[in-house]
């Protein structure tokens, strides 16, 4: 694997007008990014609102400027291309490359303007193709995402959501990019449709040898599409582990906080009382010195409140994690057969289940396929 | 057996009306039953009709939207039952369960609490309108309460405008505002969506101890399931304003009995590990739109099991065990085999 | 057990049914829902179509005056006559006038006299003239048979110049200025609120503090301040065009803020930004994707604007500061009815007063239903 993109001590603050006479205040959203985006691989990042993800992924496809540091993209053709140094003018070509799939499927597409125009126009701005060879090449495209060629004279308030996402798709792919960045592409959509939507972004990344650096806030989608996750705590990169070692043993306590409150649609794996998940994210502005996650966590002693841990790997793995303790303590992870819910918390939400209907062996689909007609 | 129910919505069809369209029949035939101390939860995805449901419990709907049929019996403890489906919009006797007995929290908290009166005011004023109480006995209880739904600080905080209090907080006033007159019903409709992972997984502790202090019933609407599996004691799950399954959690998540339910289920990804990753089988086809709705199942157009009296026939509740009952000719046609 | 599955799946679940509505096309649809708005369009309609084709429509010229018809009283225009025979005969007709003295004020009154009945015919002959100032033409709506004799369906001032003509050419004058100055005003709105909106900074804080300058002042002795400052020797083109730029200097400052308004909101939208990391150029971001965006709502707040250009106008002419006399508005046939012994004696010189309120109000529930239905969400 070759890699594709490297953030390299990325800052991004924004500063806060005070009014007429009041002073400016400096807002930190991202502090000391460090991460790389290796090609075909499939990066989350994952955090509260909040956290800084966004601005991470508007600061990466330069929708935003950057305060410090740089982003390098590495294009196949070789060469460092410093993204974060470049014109608008300058950037354009490498626009093409470096795509993105917006959260909200209804404001992120013009209303006015026809399913076929919107799909087209990068391709009219990049001058890449018109006439026939244009229509060609966006038909072709709406049909991958899996809208009918029928369709393209519509205007898209008459798609459905989960239509109108695959219409941002087909927008973002009709340039043949390699990175696509989907900022909480599948979180505005109904579970079916989202399903939809993870296998299509699945199946385009295979046909088009895509890399994704995919943004959400849910970690079951997390753990189903990525190879690796960043965690993110206001600004910060607390965790940056391949998607199954962190999942199975969260070296940073904020990630275990996360796994700890991710609902999981089995009651029998119902956690009990999680008294554990407690406060909330600090305001951005007024940050905590030392470890930004000490005032919420529970392992936290003198030394997090004053030094802030640097993001290192823990014994030697591909596992990163930004915690003085990371190597000694002994997180949870989510897995199924990870320990569950808490002494006797969790045997006290026990004696609340009823006699469980356990007939009919795993109860899944299989076997009311079985009464299914042939 | 169990306790007596105290809601007990039967056969309850709601249409909307528009002036250029056909009427609309957003929820049709539904039956829902709460009991005190347990949550009914109501899932389904969006425009299946479940908030409509909640709506239409405390007659919240639009001008345009009318309960063509059925009852909703309220039933308190020793009290006489009231159909609410019944009662005239914005009636006295709908006025005094409306608030004060059955209560009800949303998404989104700016939208049931005043920006321009504090907290502590507005908690009071309930007290002070559906009991009577003295404003210093009000203000009392209202800090007493606050406190219970566990913000820090509440008797500073009671004194805060909403806009001044975090997500996590303001739905938290919001929740100490519907418990103000300790009602018995809580309807909660999508009270966790707009949070955060950590914050949803306090707000949904605080109503699991909230409902075991105050012993009241809760029907709970979200489009996520993973939140139904921690919080539900019923499930109810809708699609396109039918009810087509319900049961206990346990039997419905363990055996999902109608198509839908199934393929709700396997839409959502495992959180399991690599090895064990399955792709996911999303039904395929959107939601038609309600006048689209087949005359039969509503499910029909998308599901991979439909026959011949799918499209025309309306499926019949159908028990398969334990009081869980599906709607799915499926389960009439091929007789479910009961281990003994 | 074999049981047939059916296919079932049709193809109309996945494909939305075809609806090829543009943004204007769902306006329009949502627009005709709104009853009064509907209705206010066709009484704006009629009163601008009664503008364009003033010199048709009126009798005579407004200035034509009579010394021997002064407040004459409406005639009406009758269409039913009981003959000596005791038919009923239809055709239209005014009544003539008989003058009688006032005993008391030794003054001369016109009364109708219905025992006269002078025919009235439409399109007849009259002096060559152009329409719209090229059209030539010859022939006028209507008037009485014989050119000589009275005809004042709505009565004459006081030197006997008909008021349904002077009306009609009012409305010409009046309803002009306001589109003219709602045009003139909407271009400096949208140059000025566009830049404002578009690249914010200290740009768009300074055209702000301008702007609430501008609205912080009094307007009526502003506008009577730069109306007094016209020289008086300015023709009356030269000082329509000065009232109406006079008029738009106030208006732009509400358009401005309303195109300020919709860029900055639009600036933030997900559909802008994916332009931007199309790769498109500001002018083709504003252009294709923004403006086309607000375009409805736009017109909408443009028609809002109508009536206070117009209410401005009246106010000013009528105040005398305005248009001047050989310049027929409504605002200067209003001058005529400043006293109140004109009032008591020739109430029907206030029709100019009702033509602007039934103008003004239609132009108001128009506009409230254009924005409505340009954003249904918006209040």
């Amino acid at each position: 694997m070759s890699k594709l993109l490297s953030v390299e001590h990325l800052s991004k603050h924004f500063l806060l007008s005070g009014g007429w006479f009041g002073p400016e205040r400096r807002l930190d959203a991202l502090t000391d990014i460090n991460l790389s985006v290796e090609a075909g691989e499939t990066l989350a990042i994952v955090g509260e609102s909040g956290c800084g993800k966004t601005t991470l992924g508007r600061c990466i496809i330069a929708a935003q400027s950057t305060s410090e540091g740089r982003v390098v993209y590495h294009p196949t053709s070789g060469g460092d291309v410093e993204l974060t140094a470049l014109s608008k003018r300058e950037i354009k070509p490498w626009r093409q490359d470096i795509r993105m799939i917006f959260q909200d499927p209804m404001s992120s597409l013009n209303p006015n303007m026809r399913v076929f125009d919107i799909v087209a126009e990068p391709l009219r701005i990049h001058r890449i193709c018109k006439g026939r060879e244009l229509e060609e090449r966006v038909i072709s495209t709406l049909e991958k995402v899996g809208i009918p060629a029928e369709a393209v004279g519509r205007y898209p308030h008459a798609f459905s959501g989960g239509q109108r996402q695959r219409i941002g798709i087909a927008r973002a792919l009709v340039l043949d990019p390699r990175l696509v960045i989907a900022d909480e592409a599948v979180s505005a959509l109904d579970v079916s449709i989202q399903a939809q939507v993870l296998n299509l972004l699945e199946d385009l990344k295979d046909e088009f040898g895509l890399t994704y650096i995919f943004i959400s806030h849910d970690l079951g989608v997390v753990n189903y599409i990525a190879d690796r996750v960043v965690v993110m705590y206001l600004g910060h990169v607390v965790e940056n582990a391949p998607t199954e070692m962190l999942f199975e043993q969260p070296r940073h306590p904020y990630t275990e906080l996360l796994l700890e409150a991710l609902p999981i649609a089995d009651p029998l794996r119902r956690k009990g009382r999680k008294k554990e998940v407690r406060g909330e994210i600090p305001y951005l502005g007024n940050r905590p010195a030392g470890c930004p996650f000490h005032t919420r966590c529970k392992y936290a002693e003198d030394v997090c409140r004053k030094d802030k841990p640097a993001l290192r790997p823990i014994n030697g793995t591909a596992q990163e994690a930004a915690c003085h303790f990371a190597e000694k303590l002994e997180l949870k992870g989510a897995y199924e057969d990870a320990p569950i819910g808490h002494g006797v918390e969790a045997s006290l939400d026990a004696s609340r289940r009823p006699h469980v209907h356990q007939s009919g062996g795993d109860g899944s689909t299989a076997e009311f396929a079985r009464n299914l007609p042939e | 057996m169990a306790e007596n129910p105290i809601l007990t919505i039967k056969d309850m069809s709601v249409s909307f009306s528009s002036p250029d369209e056909a009427d609309i029949e957003a929820v049709r035939q539904v039956d829902l039953t709460l009991t005190p101390g347990k949550t009914l939860a109501l899932v389904g995805e969006s425009g299946c009709g479940k908030s409509v449901t909640a709506r239409a419990v405390l007659r919240l709907l639009d001008n345009n939207a009318e309960i063509r049929r059925g009852s909703i019996r309220f039933e308190p403890e020793g009290q006489a039952p009231t159909d609410i489906a019944r009662l005239k919009p914005d009636s006295l006797p709908l006025r005094a369960i409306r608030g004060n007995q059955i209560a009800m929290i949303f998404q989104e908290p700016m939208s049931s609490l005043s920006p321009v009166h504090t907290i502590g005011d507005q908690i009071d004023e309930m007290m002070i309108i559906h009991e009577g109480l003295k404003p210093k006995a009000a203000r009392e209880r209202t800090v007493a309460l606050l406190d219970q739904v566990g913000i820090p600080g509440a008797r500073e905080r009671a004194d805060a405008y909403p806009f001044q209090l975090s997500g996590g907080l303001r739905q938290r006033a919001m929740i100490a505002m519907a418990l103000a007159c300790t009602p018995q019903i809580l309807i909660a409709d999508e009270p966790t969506t707009a949070l955060d992972v950590t914050t949803q997984a306090q707000i949904l502790d605080l109503l699991r101890q909230l409902q075991a202090d105050f012993g009241m019933a809760m029907l709970f609407i979200t489009h996520d399931l993973g939140v139904v599996a921690e919080i539900a004691d019923e499930v109810a799950v809708m699609y396109l304003g039918d009810v087509v399954e319900q049961g206990s959690v346990y039997d419905v998540f363990a055996r999902p009995s109608h198509p839908y339910t199934q393929a709700l289920m396997n839409s959502i990804p495992k959180l399991a590990r690599k090895a064990d990753r399955v792709r996911l089988s999303p039904i395929k086809g959107t939601v038609p739109a309600p006048k689209d709705r087949p005359e039969g199942c509503a499910f029909t157009s998308r599901c991979p099991y439909a026959f011949e009296p799918c499209p025309t026939i309306r499926p019949a509740q159908t028990d398969v065990g334990n009081g869980h009952h599906a709607r799915c000719h499926l389960l009439t046609r091929v007789p479910v085999e009961e281990p003994a | 057990m074999a049981v047939e599955t059916m296919p079932i799946a049709t193809a109309s679940a996945a494909i939305p049914r075809p609806r090829r509505e543009s943004q204007f096309g769902l306006m329009w649809r949502r627009f005709r829902r709104h009853k009064l708005a509907v209705v206010s369009l066709w009484v704006a309609g009629l009163f601008y179509l009664v503008a364009l084709l003033a010199e048709f429509l009126a009798p005579v010229e407004p200035s034509a005056y009579s010394a021997r018809f002064t407040y004459a009283p409406p005639q009406g225009l009758h269409f039913l006559h009981h003959n000596e025979d005791g038919n009923w005969q239809f055709g239209p007709y005014v009544y003539g006038y008989k003058t009688e003295i006032d005993p008391v004020a030794l003054r001369r009154t016109f009364v109708i006299d219905e025992a006269v009945r002078l025919p009235v015919s439409f399109l007849v002959e009259s002096k060559p003239y152009r329409l719209m100032g090229f059209i030539p033409m010859s022939v006028k709506l209507m008037g009485v048979e014989n050119p000589r004799d009275p005809f004042y369906i709505l009565g004459a001032d006081r030197l006997g110049r008909d008021m349904l003509s002077r009306l009609i050419h009012g409305t010409r004058i009046s309803l002009s200025i306001g589109v003219a100055g709602v045009t003139l005003s909407l271009f400096f709105g949208i140059v000025i609120g566009g830049f404002a909106g578009y690249y914010g900074g200290w740009f768009d804080s300074a055209v702000m503090r301008v702007i609430e300058f501008i609205r912080s002042m009094p307007t009526i002795p502003l506008w009577l301040g730069l109306a007094a400052a016209l020289p008086r020797d300015w023709s009356a083109l030269q000082t329509y065009f000065a009232i109406t730029i006079i008029l738009s200097l106030i208006g732009w400052t509400e358009l401005a803020r309303v195109v300020r308004g919709r860029f900055l909101s639009l600036r933030t939208e997900d559909f802008v930004t994916a332009a931007q990391l199309d790769g498109a150029s500001d002018w083709r971001i504003i252009t294709r994707h923004m403006v086309p965006s607000f375009m409805s709502h736009i017109i909408a707040a443009a028609t809002l604007a109508i009536p206070g250009m117009i209410l401005a106008e009246t106010a000013l002419s009528f105040l005398g500061l305005g248009l001047q006399a050989p310049i027929v508005s409504w605002g200067t046939l209003l001058q005529d009815a400043q006293n109140i012994r004109t009032l008591a004696t020739a109430p029907w010189l206030l029709a100019p007063g009702l033509c602007v309120v039934v103008v003004i109000l239609a132009m108001n529930f128009f506009g409230d239903g254009l924005r409505d239905a340009a954003d249904p969400h918006g209040r």
